[in-house]
């Protein structure tokens, strides 16, 4: 899409907590085929920020748009294109993995349960597909969580600490599925404590409470 | 953009939540059992605590029976979204593309499923225990039929409020029990006035009118506390 409009708009947002300004008159755009990468001192209102985006919080101020439309009047078309993850990884322990995915995958969009599987095996979980999820260890309940990212057709990606407990091998193949995504149009914004290299897209540095954006490349 | 292959539908959400939620439950089944035990607990104490005699337990049975199924309702909103909220589900399903409302009444439909209807299948036999007359027993089963789902409705509304209190019980009972009180009266009115071999009629019909009434408006009640909970 090449209009003005294609992608996720914050206009003027500032968002306090208690009596704390996180941060006042932010403002970016998110366009198919960028990264934005949010960072900062714990607390500095990161998680705050995503759930801004993801329409789950009401900021103090400002608006959020949809292809050019605030996000509270474009819900059915934004949440279809949304996949946001937080820091509950919304895993049923009582559930197999299999089980999780269709829940997810139903209440997204389709009922279909082609590619669970697949999902499962390129997230390193094979063999682990009917086990509860209340014995796995930390890291495999985080990839299944991140196994939805296989089965979305979601554009805009909001992940917040998407790399918690994961271990080396799983953050690589995770970054290139990122790559991957940026590179068909996809958007990504994420926080992580960890280093995020991608080489693909444009790219785009938040550090907060600074509300002054930085271009990496 | 390309436009999405496939709509997504709300109606396979819905049931595919409500089967996830039966799987939940059955998965928890002795959790399940609480409020059933609470409900034949309270009532089989009676006979015990007042008197064994007929005719005391014959007019006391249509109050206590519903006293005790109205709080063994109660009892178990507690597990309604609770745990939803606590893993992030409830985000989730705020998040998806289908009407929250119509995921809300899922979740209180699989809710009802499993603690309103072992109470209504019980209750017959807490109805002979009692000594209550056969045509008072069916009265009973079918006010409870009425009753119980809108006490899983109303419910809803009062535990989607307080999700995000810590200590919520109290509040939660504070706002829910006067709203199940009219419920209660022309239930248990209605067992009474079958016992006395009386039209009961326009008891019925006031149940159905709060069930449709409840049906319609408190998944949207619901829904809209959820949001605000969740942020």
């Amino acid at each position: 899409m090449t209009d003005a409009a294609a992608g996720l708009h914050l206009k003027s947002i500032s968002c306090t907590r208690g009596y704390r300004d996180l941060f006042t008159d932010l403002e970016f755009k998110l366009c198919p085929g960028q990264v934005l990468r949010i960072e900062g001192k714990n607390g500095s209102g990161k998680t705050s920020l995503l759930r801004i985006m993801a329409g789950l919080a009401q900021p103090l101020q400002g608006e959020v748009l949809w292809q050019g439309r605030k996000i509270h009047h474009a819900e059915s078309d934004y949440f279809q294109n949304l996949l946001f993850l937080g820091h509950r990884a919304a895993i049923k322990f009582e559930l197999t993995p299999i089980e999780n995915l269709c829940m997810a995958r139903s209440l997204y969009g389709t009922t279909d349960e082609n590619g669970i599987e697949d999902a499962l095996y390129k997230v390193g979980l094979y063999g682990f597909e009917d086990i509860p999820c209340a014995q796995l260890s930390a890291g495999q309940k985080r990839r299944v969580a991140l196994a939805q990212l296989f089965l979305t057709k979601a554009k805009c990606w909001i992940l917040d600490e998407p790399y918690t407990s994961l271990d080396v091998a799983a953050i690589a193949m995770f970054e290139e599925l990122f790559t991957q995504h940026i590179s068909n149009g996809g958007m990504l914004a994420i926080t992580s404590h960890q280093p995020v290299t991608l080489e693909v897209g444009e790219q785009y540095r938040l550090l907060l409470p600074n509300t002054q954006l930085e271009t990496l490349s | 953009m390309s436009a999405s292959t496939q709509q997504p539908s709300t109606t396979g959400a819905f049931i595919s939540l409500i089967k996830r939620d039966l799987m939940l439950s059955y998965r928890h089944r002795n959790e399940l059992l609480n409020p059933l035990l609470f409900f034949v607990i309270v009532v089989t104490l009676f006979p015990l605590g007042v008197s064994p005699e007929k005719q005391l337990l014959q007019t006391m049975a249509p109050g206590v029976i519903w006293v005790a199924a109205l709080l063994a309702a109660m009892l178990s909103l507690d597990t309604l979204f609770k745990s939803d909220y606590e893993d992030g589900t409830l985000e989730q399903m705020m998040l998806s593309p289908h009407s929250n409302a119509v995921l809300v009444l899922a979740k209180i439909f699989s809710h009802w499923l499993v603690t309103g209807v072992p109470i209504i299948l019980m209750a017959p036999l807490l109805g002979i225990f009692m000594f209550l007359p056969a045509e008072a027993v069916s009265t009973l089963m079918l006010t409870l039929l009425l009753g119980t789902p809108i006490l899983s409705l109303v419910g809803a509304i009062g535990m989607a409020l307080t999700l995000g209190l810590n200590r919520g019980g109290m509040l939660l009972s504070l706002l829910v029990l006067p709203l199940y009180i009219p419920v209660l009266i022309f239930s248990a009115n209605a067992v009474d006035a079958s016992m006395a071999g009386l039209e009961i009629k326009g008891q019925l019909y006031f149940l159905e009118a709060l069930l449709v009434l409840s049906i319609t408006l408190a998944p949207l009640a619901a829904a809209a506390a959820l949001k605000i909970s969740v942020e």
